[in-house]
């Protein structure tokens, strides 16, 4: 990732290192603002200076799951009117302060960004972030173009249902036209007894079809609405959960770190595991 | 065909849906991929057969024309079994709306 400059009044030169990542799935409710909060917090707990900014600022969520709500005060708007400077509003999370949240703007607002706002916007958080998430609006239109308009790199959030990948392959299909390069895959909301029964897409079936590298693999884990009800995301206190384990090997791996992906139909040692890939045996 | 799709069978139960699934996506996509619509597709398949049935005999009930996709990439696959060449193709640069259908 080489230098970028932005704007027009002075010269803005990003930090050598940093990552500008777009969390998308064209579908909404498949969990792109739960991972990332929790991708978010994991890259700060894991020593990376990080920035997350709510690109959906009609029905804003990131604050809410980060447990930050009652602490915005300006958004990007008021940075990039010049009415306040991007310190004042950007929101420290006080137990990972290497956390930042920025929103994009307020709910009450009308729309008001632009493609190049959001390509200034994420030029400033450049160069104080070594990672900076944007939370993509659902859909393919102008929230979805805005938001993708500031990223070199995404990550694509699907489960396995039909309805997510289909939009998942449709939104890949724009961040291809626009070279934004590497795109990898989260599958989310993935359940083990489901997909050996063969009730449930296999993980090799979304990644064929989506032909994209998988970045990690979430079961469904009833610990993400405890930790949403909680306002602090699961790695936030390093939980032992599926989801929460799965989270934080995101993060390893996207730091670059080699973490095996398990399949989640092989994991089982007990009876209806094994059952399960006998029943998955070829016979002709 | 797998053991559980085997035993499936045997029961008379409704197959497991994964695979109902991915079959349906595989085409649904080669569809919004393409951006063709099936009406499009049959109206370029049904102009394809015309083209080659004024070379060839073909045999339209055993003929396919449809997408495939693989890796991302979608390709028109056309399988027309022919029967016998036309004894009268038409000649080059000839009115291609006079040949024979």
């Amino acid at each position: 990732m080489g230098a970028i400059i932005w704007g027009t009044s002075g010269k803005h030169v990003t930090s050598a290192q940093n990552r500008t990542i777009l969390i998308c799935s064209g579908k909404g409710g498949v969990g792109k603002t739960t991972l990332t909060a929790n991708l978010g917090i994991a890259l700060a707990k894991q020593g990376a200076r990080t920035a997350v900014l709510d690109a959906d600022f009609g029905l804003r969520n990131l604050d809410l799951l980060l447990g930050l709500e009652n602490r915005i005060v300006y958004t990007a708007q008021e940075v990039l009117s010049g009415s306040c400077r991007l310190e004042q509003a950007l929101v420290k999370h006080k137990q990972e302060p290497n956390l930042s949240l920025l929103p994009a703007g307020n709910p009450r607002m009308l729309e008001w960004l632009t493609p190049d706002d959001m390509k200034k916007i994420a030029g400033l958080l450049a160069e104080q972030f070594d990672y900076v998430l944007i939370d993509c609006p659902a859909g393919i239109e102008d929230g979805f173009k805005n938001a993708a308009a500031a990223c070199r790199e995404a990550i694509v959030v699907t489960t396995p249902e039909v309805s997510a990948v289909r939009d998942a392959d449709r939104v890949i299909g724009l961040l291809q036209t626009r070279e934004i390069e590497p795109i990898q895959l989260v599958l989310n909301r993935v359940r083990p007894r489901m997909m050996a029964n063969q009730e449930m897409l296999s993980v090799s079936d979304v990644t064929d079809i989506l032909a994209l590298p998988l970045l990690g693999l979430v079961l469904e884990d009833d610990q993400v609405i405890i930790s949403t009800n909680r306002g602090e995301p699961l790695t936030l206190n390093g939980s032992r959960s599926p989801a929460g384990q799965a989270y934080t090997n995101v993060a390893r791996r996207l730091r670059g770190e080699e973490v095996p992906l398990a399949d989640p139909t092989k994991e089982g040692r007990g009876l209806r595991a094994k059952l399960g890939r006998l029943m998955h045996t070829k016979i002709f | 065909m797998t053991l559980r799709d085997f035993i499936d069978k045997l029961l008379g139960r409704q197959p497991a849906s994964a695979g109902m699934a991915r079959e349906r996506l595989q085409l649904v996509l080669a569809h919004d991929r393409s951006d063709l619509n099936p009406e499009l597709l049959e109206q370029m398949r049904r102009e394809i057969l015309e083209v080659v049935s004024r070379y060839v005999e073909i045999d339209l009930e055993e003929g396919d024309v449809s997408l495939e996709t693989e890796d991302r990439v979608t390709a028109l696959v056309a399988n027309l079994p022919i029967k016998r060449a036309r004894p009268n193709p038409p000649p080059p640069g000839a009115d291609p709306t006079m040949a024979t259908v």
